[in-house]
């Protein structure tokens, strides 16, 4: 294990997005933002590259600069046993059965006293620290004294967690002056403001920006699916929550009524996902070598070919069986497709059921779905607009950004309902 | 307050604020009917304007059929589309105080408590949350300068700006009145067909950028220009 890795950050400003979200969003963001000119904000999570977190902070940091606010993101490191055991969080918060022995809660907080270690000097005299999911939430008691406002924020559909796990985890979260859930229903019992946030996407990375019909058209070729055929596409790691096998079984029901249809099922790992391999195969298996079906492992910075596979998509699944938000549905949404998804957790909040897309509860109905919306072009077409303005309202990192702002001004001003700046 | 500077005679301009919101869950969450009625009776007034007024300023899609969060969740979770009828006709701006908003709510979920042999309950993973928020209200530093000027202001305002100048105000100003009526009482002008139809305007089934183009044809249709 080597030390925490400052990430880099890329230049952005928050003007670049007034041709999305629209000037006024960007006035808001610099009013808010006068009050924190100048703070030092901090934002620890264990990975730098993969999944939907790192995605977010790559962006939000220099923004955050952007509008005066000294920020910065660091990553703690780990070892494999480290990785075993936060995976086991993860997939307990999410309220599986798993037993975690001792032997690696020992590694999990010996990892995070060394990290707290290597970090104390950034993180006690920061004015936020904001520590991002299970990974590094005991570095608050590792790190020992502090002067800033201390926040846990939970990526996690943790609305039935294990509640040994739960149990064990909230002794270090119970600490921080406030946490940060994606859902209501993701709330716990916790002795200090629990505020609701839900992740965004965006618009202008290369995962979500504008791509000309040549580099749209360029996934045919490369991945060999064919352009003159329906493609239906899920985005996610390997990972059994996200229900790559009901994709599967969906897609084989659907293909019975619509028979040229293929399936694209694009993932990869992140650096904090030790179950991706296993997942892999089991996908692979259950594909049987159906040509229609493309098993696409993509490296973590393909994002791309991603924001290409989705625009090329004529209809994009996010099957979940639980989820926290799902930022590849807001991504889809944002590229004018009805997404069809999983009736779980932050999906319920962006696909309005028969507005911007479909809600489902087993592969049945999304095959249903699929079958319903290849043969009813209008109204996939319909759906595709609106889910593009559902997005372009609510799931902008600039509202993400916005209300990150305002509850680092509620934080400063206490349980002030209403706070009127100067 | 948002005219400031007053000269003799005449208000000062219009101060355009804006408002951003951040939910905080309260803790509390209700499973069943029975369980809203009782935390709805313990929860802090603030979280009932919560669930009426400030749900307009959260992820909300074009149909606000059920515009305020009790009504919505009676409707969708409890499947009881009778009281989701009745709470959904409960106009907050009609109530002098948040209590007696509180009262009503209470008084139309005991009546249908009284009414269904059995209690209803929402599907798993449709609890209602009880939520408060923390808004942080600032000066955008614009002002209008004249009444003449309000239709194309407003075209441009926030939602955020739309939200507090003409929903929060009604809370704020003498006879439930918006801002834009606050300010425009200063005048020696008669306005009062204008206050005619400003009154007029059923804001309750209209989402903020509705809302902000009603007031900006009420506003042109007054005082004449080209829309925006």
């Amino acid at each position: 294990m080597t030390g925490p890795v400052p990430a880099q950050s890329e230049q952005l400003s928050v003007d670049a997005y007034a041709a999305v979200a629209g000037e006024d969003v960007i006035l808001q963001l610099r009013r808010l933002a006068e009050p924190l000119a100048g703070k030092r904000v901090v934002h620890v999570n264990s990975t730098r590259q993969g999944g939907g977190v790192a995605e977010i902070l790559a962006k939000m940091i220099p923004l955050m600069r952007d509008l005066g606010l000294d920020a910065r993101w660091e990553v703690i490191t780990g070892t494999p046993d480290f990785f075993q055991c936060t995976k086991g969080f993860h997939n307990a918060l999410q309220g599986d059965r798993v037993e975690i022995p001792d032997r690696l809660l020992a590694v999990y907080e010996d990892v995070n006293r060394q990290n707290a270690d290597a970090l104390r000097d950034v993180l006690k005299d920061a004015d936020f620290v904001f520590v991002h999911d299970p990974q590094p939430a005991p570095l608050l008691h590792f790190t020992g004294t502090r002067s800033g406002k201390w926040i846990w924020r939970c990526h996690i559909d943790a609305s039935r967690p294990q509640r040994n796990v739960w149990r064990y985890l909230r002794r270090f979260v119970s600490g921080y002056d406030a946490s940060v859930f994606s859902l209501p229903a993701f709330t716990q019992s916790l002795p200090h403001p629990q505020y609701v946030i839900p992740p965004s996407i965006d618009p202008l990375s290369d995962k979500n920006r504008e791509l000309e019909p040549a580099e749209v058209a360029g996934v045919f070729d490369r991945f060999g699916i064919d352009p003159d055929r329906p493609m239906i596409l899920q985005v996610s790691r390997y990972d059994r929550f996200k229900d790559p096998i009901g994709v599967i079984q969906a897609y084989r029901m659907a293909k019975r009524y619509i028979p040229g249809l293929q399936l694209v099922l694009a993932g990869g790992g992140a650096d904090d996902d030790p179950e991706g391999e296993a997942v892999l195969a089991e996908v692979r298996t259950a594909a049987n070598g159906d040509p229609d079906i493309h098993i696409l492992v993509l490296p973590p910075d393909s994002h791309m070919t991603i924001n290409a596979l989705q625009r090329a998509a004529d209809i994009v699944l996010q099957k979940s069986l639980k989820e926290g938000f799902g930022l590849t549905v807001s991504e889809a949404m944002w590229k004018r497709k009805p997404v069809i998804g999983g009736n779980v957790g932050g999906i319920r909040l962006q696909v309005i059921n028969h507005q911007t897309g479909f809600l489902v509860n087993s592969p049945e109905g999304a095959a249903l779905r699929i079958r319903y919306l290849l043969h009813k072009r209008d109204k996939l077409e319909k759906m595709g607009e609106r889910a593009r303005e559902y997005v372009r309202t609510n799931f902008l990192l600039t509202r993400h950004l916005r209300e990150y702002l305002t509850m680092m001004l509620g934080l400063m001003h206490g349980n002030a309902p209403r706070i009127e700046l100067s | 307050m948002v005219a400031t500077g007053q000269a003799a005679g005449k208000p000062a301009a219009f101060r355009i604020k804006d408002c951003s919101l951040v939910s905080i869950a309260t803790g509390r969450h209700a499973q069943n009917l029975r369980e809203l009625r009782d935390h709805l009776a313990a929860v802090d007034a603030l979280c009932v304007y919560n669930h009426f007024w400030l749900s307009r300023l959260r992820p909300l899609y074009d149909d606000v059929e059920y515009s305020n969060d009790f009504a919505a969740w009676a409707h969708r979770a409890l499947n009881d589309d009778v009281l989701g009828e009745r709470l959904s006709m409960v106009d907050p701006s009609m109530f002098d105080d948040l209590e007696e908003l509180r009262q009503e709510v209470l008084d139309l979920v005991e009546t249908r408590l009284d009414e269904r042999e059995l209690v209803p309950w929402a599907r798993p993973g449709h609890r209602f949350d009880f939520m408060h928020s923390q808004m942080v209200i600032f000066d955008t530093r614009r002002q209008i300068e004249r009444p003449e000027d309000l239709p194309e202001a407003v075209a441009k305002l926030s939602l955020g700006s739309v939200f507090y100048h003409a929903l929060d105000a009604r809370r704020r100003n003498p006879h439930g009145w918006d801002d834009f009526r606050a300010w425009l009482a200063g005048f020696p002008e008669d306005y009062s067909q204008l206050f005619q139809r400003l009154e007029s305007v059923d804001w309750y089934f209209l989402t903020l950028a509705d809302l902000r183009d009603t007031l900006v044809a009420v506003f042109t249709e007054h005082f004449g220009g080209k829309r925006s």
